[in-house]
C-alpha cells in the first residue's frame, strides 16, 4: 500500500531531474536539442502598456496613420536598408533548415518589405533569389563564406554570439549533412560539423574594429555592417560594438532558438531578452548613439505585443527566428506518428537536431521537406507577420503614436518586481523602479 | 603600371580602384603597416606591395597575384579563394585563415594559428609556424619547411599538413600518417610551383585520426 508519505516527491530530485540523471547514465553525453530555453523566465508578458487616457490622446484605430517603416545602417553605409516593418527574420542556416524553409522565409520577408538573414553554411541561390533584402552572416566557422556572396548581400552581420549559446559554437549532427550541405561547408558527409565558438582571424574589440574595416573595404563602404551578440554582458558588448564601428547591433536574449545545442547551455547561459533590451538601450544612450546605431532585439519575440514593448523600451526593430518556424508549422498538430517516432508530440517537439522534422522545416530529408512548400510556408509567415504588425500598430495608436518608434518607456508599467527592475519601468500602481536610487 | 603611394593616396582609393577598374600590374609603395590593403580583389591583376602591411592584407582574394615585399600583419590572405599571395618577410597570426583556394606563400616564419580553419587553400611556409597552426583545418595543404609549434593540427578534418622540422606537440585528433610516394610527388610539385627550395623527401605528413568526427563518449578524453 502506498500513501502520501511513501510517494513523497523530492524537491531536490523531482521526476524531471531523476529522468535526466537516468538518461545521462544510459547515454554518457549531455542532451543536445533544438528550439530555445524551456524554463520559465521574465518576459515582455510582465509589462503592460498604459493606454491613452485623460492626459494622453489616442489615435483612431484603422483610420489614423501609424507608420512602421525603419531604416537600418544610417551610421556609415552608403546604402542603408529601408524596411517597411520593424520586424526582421533572424539568421538560420541552410543545413539546420531545408532549402524550402529558407526560400519560404525569403519570400515572406520580401512580401512584407523586410529582410531575412543567412546562417552558418553560406548563402543558397534559392535564398538570394527569393529575398529582396538579405543580410549575410559572417560567422566564426566561415562555412561557405564567399566574397561573391559578400558583394551581393544587402548587409553583413558579424556574429559574435547568439542568445541560445553565448560563448558556444554549434554542432550540425552528421545525419543532417547531405551531399549539398557538405559541399557548401567543405567537409565530408555524415560527420558532426562543429561550428567554432570564436572567429579564426580576430580576437577582441580592437581586432573587430579592423575586421569591420576590412568588410567595409571589400564592399566599398556601401552596405551596413551588423554585429550580433548573445545577451550576457550587454552594456559592455554594445559599447564595444559601437566602438568597433557597427552600424547595427543585434542583441539576442537567452530565449533565442538554436538548431542543436547542449540543453545545459540553452537553459543556463545568458540573460533574458527583457533586461537585455534595457541594457543595450542605456549603453547606446550613454554614448549618444541611440537611433544613430540601430538596435535589433531578438530572443523569444512571439507577438505584436512583445515587439511593441521592445520598441517602447528603445529597440529599432525586433528579429524573429523560432516564431517564424512555428508560423510555418513547427509543432503543429499534424503527422502525429512522426512526432511519436521521435519520442515527442506536437507542442513539445525540440528535435530540430535529429533532421526528422515532422513538418519539413529543419530537415534535409527530401520526403519530409516536401511537406513544406515554399509558397505555403511564405503565406503562413506573411499572415503571421501581418498580424504582428497590426498588433503593434494597435498598441501604438492606443498610446497616441503616429509611428511605432515613438513608443517609449513611459508608455509601459511592470506587473512584477523582477520585470520592473529588469526593464527599469515602474511597478504598476507605484513610481517604484527597484534598483533605481534616484 | 598603375602606382599608388600610400603616403599620399588612401587605402580606400586603392581598394576602390582595384574593385572598379582592375587591370595589368599595380604597385603600392609606403604601405606603412596600414590595414586592409588590396582586400576583396576579384580580378587577375598583379599587385606588388613594397613594405610592411597591417591586418588583413589581400583578404578574400580572388584571382589576383599579390606580392608583399615585407612583413604581414594578422590575417594575411584570410579567406583567400584563388590566385596567390606571397609574403617575402614574416607573417603574423591567422595567416590564410579559412582560405578556400589559391596559394599563400610565406618566405619567412608565420606566427600562431597559421592556416586556422583552412578550407582548400595551399599554404607554404619556408620558415616555422607558431602554435595551433592548422586548427580545425578542413581542406587544403599546409607545408611547413621549418618547425611547428604546439597543438599542430588540433581538431583537424581533411586537410594535409607536411612538416620538415620538429613538431612541438600534436593537437587533438592529429596524427602522423604515412608519407607515400604520391604524397612526396605532390609536395614536390607544390614546392616547385611556389619557388620554395626544400627537399620533399625530408617532410613528414600529418592528418586526422578521424576519431572525433562523430561524438563517441569513449573518446571524450581526446577533447
Amino acid at each position: 500500500m502506498s500513501d502520501d508519505k511513501t510517494l513523497r516527491p523530492s524537491a531536490t530530485f523531482p521526476q524531471n531531474v531523476l529522468d535526466e540523471i537516468h538518461r545521462a547514465a544510459d547515454q554518457g553525453i549531455y542532451e543536445i536539442r533544438g528550439f530555445g530555453a524551456k524554463r520559465s523566465l521574465p518576459t515582455f508578458d510582465d509589462l503592460v502598456f498604459l493606454g491613452a487616457s485623460m492626459s494622453r490622446y489616442p489615435l483612431e484605430g484603422y483610420r489614423e496613420k501609424c507608420a512602421t517603416d525603419v531604416v537600418m545602417g544610417t551610421r556609415y553605409a552608403k546604402k542603408p536598408i529601408e524596411l517597411k516593418i520593424p520586424i526582421t527574420i533572424a539568421g538560420m542556416s541552410f543545413g539546420a533548415l531545408g532549402a524550402n524553409a529558407k526560400e519560404a522565409l525569403g519570400r515572406a520577408a520580401t512580401a512584407m518589405g523586410t529582410s531575412t538573414t543567412t546562417g552558418d553554411g553560406g548563402m543558397t541561390e534559392e535564398e538570394r533569389q527569393s529575398s529582396k533584402t538579405l543580410v549575410y552572416q559572417v560567422l566564426p566557422s566561415r562555412y561557405g563564406l564567399n566574397p561573391d556572396d559578400v558583394r551581393r548581400a544587402d548587409a553583413l552581420e558579424v556574429v559574435v554570439g547568439q542568445g541560445a549559446k553565448p560563448g558556444g559554437g554549434g554542432m550540425l549532427l552528421g545525419h543532417k549533412i547531405t551531399e549539398r550541405v557538405a559541399e557548401m561547408r567543405d567537409l565530408p558527409q555524415e560527420i558532426d560539423q562543429r561550428s567554432a565558438c570564436r572567429h579564426p582571424d580576430w580576437t577582441g574589440p580592437d581586432d573587430l574594429e579592423i575586421k569591420i574595416q576590412e568588410l567595409r573595404e571589400i564592399t566599398d563602404w556601401e552596405i551596413p555592417i551588423y554585429v550580433k551578440v548573445g545577451a550576457t554582458r550587454v552594456s559592455y558588448d554594445v559599447a564595444l560594438a559601437v566602438k568597433s564601428g557597427a552600424d547595427v547591433i543585434v542583441v539576442d536574449g537567452m530565449q533565442g532558438g538554436t538548431a542543436a545545442t547542449q540543453d545545459v547551455f540553452i537553459e543556463h547561459v545568458g540573460i533574458p531578452t527583457l533586461p537585455a533590451v534595457r541594457m543595450a538601450v542605456e549603453a547606446l544612450q550613454e554614448l549618444d548613439m541611440h537611433r544613430k546605431v540601430q538596435l535589433i532585439v531578438s530572443g523569444g519575440i512571439r507577438s505584436g505585443a512583445d515587439a511593441a514593448k521592445a520598441l517602447a523600451m528603445g529597440a529599432d526593430a525586433v528579429s524573429l527566428g523560432s516564431a517564424t518556424m512555428v508560423a510555418m508549422g513547427c509543432n503543429r498538430n499534424v503527422y502525429i506518428e512522426d512526432y511519436e517516432a521521435l519520442g515527442t508530440a506536437p507542442g513539445y517537439c525540440h528535435h530540430c537536431h535529429t533532421g526528422r522534422c515532422p513538418v519539413g522545416i529543419t530537415t534535409q530529408d527530401a520526403d519530409l521537406e516536401e511537406r513544406l512548400q515554399p509558397e505555403q510556408g511564405a503565406r503562413w509567415l506573411r499572415n503571421y507577420l501581418t498580424t504582428m504588425v497590426l498588433e503593434i500598430q494597435t498598441l501604438a495608436r492606443a498610446c497616441g503614436k503616429t509611428h511605432v518608434l515613438n513608443l517609449e518607456p513611459e508608455d509601459l508599467t511592470a506587473l512584477t518586481i523582477e520585470a520592473a527592475a529588469m526593464a527599469k519601468v515602474p511597478l504598476a500602481g507605484t513610481d517604484w523602479i527597484p534598483g533605481n536610487n534616484k | 603600371m598603375t602606382a599608388f603611394d600610400l603616403n599620399s593616396d588612401s587605402v580606400r582609393a586603392l581598394n576602390q580602384h582595384l574593385h572598379e577598374s582592375p587591370s595589368g600590374k599595380l604597385s603600392v609603395t609606403n604601405p606603412g603597416g596600414r590595414h586592409c590593403i588590396a582586400c576583396g580583389i576579384n580580378a587577375a591583376v598583379e599587385v606588388s606591395i613594397d613594405g610592411h602591411v597591417g591586418y588583413y592584407c589581400a583578404g578574400m582574394n580572388k584571382n589576383a597575384q599579390i606580392t608583399i615585399a615585407g612583413n604581414a600583419g594578422p590575417g594575411v590572405a584570410e579567406n583567400i579563394m584563388s590566385g596567390s599571395v606571397r609574403v617575402k618577410g614574416n607573417a603574423s597570426q591567422y595567416a590564410g585563415a579559412s582560405g578556400q583556394g589559391g596559394t599563400l606563400i610565406i618566405e619567412g616564419d608565420a606566427s600562431a594559428r597559421c592556416g586556422i580553419s583552412m578550407k582548400g587553400v595551399d599554404i607554404v611556409v619556408a620558415g616555422s609556424v607558431g602554435h595551433m597552426s592548422g586548427f580545425m583545418a578542413q581542406k587544403g595543404r599546409l607545408i611547413i619547411c621549418g618547425d611547428a609549434g604546439n597543438s599542430l593540427g588540433d581538431s583537424i578534418y581533411e586537410a594535409c599538413i607536411y612538416v620538415r622540422g620538429n613538431v612541438g606537440e600534436l593537437g587533438a585528433d592529429c596524427i602522423e600518417k604515412e608519407m607515400t610516394a604520391e604524397h612526396t610527388e605532390n609536395l614536390k610539385d607544390l614546392l616547385a610551383s611556389t619557388g620554395i627550395d626544400a627537399n620533399a623527401e625530408e617532410f613528414r605528413r600529418y592528418g586526422s585520426a578521424r576519431k572525433l568526427y562523430n561524438f563517441n563518449i569513449d573518446h571524450a578524453d581526446d577533447y
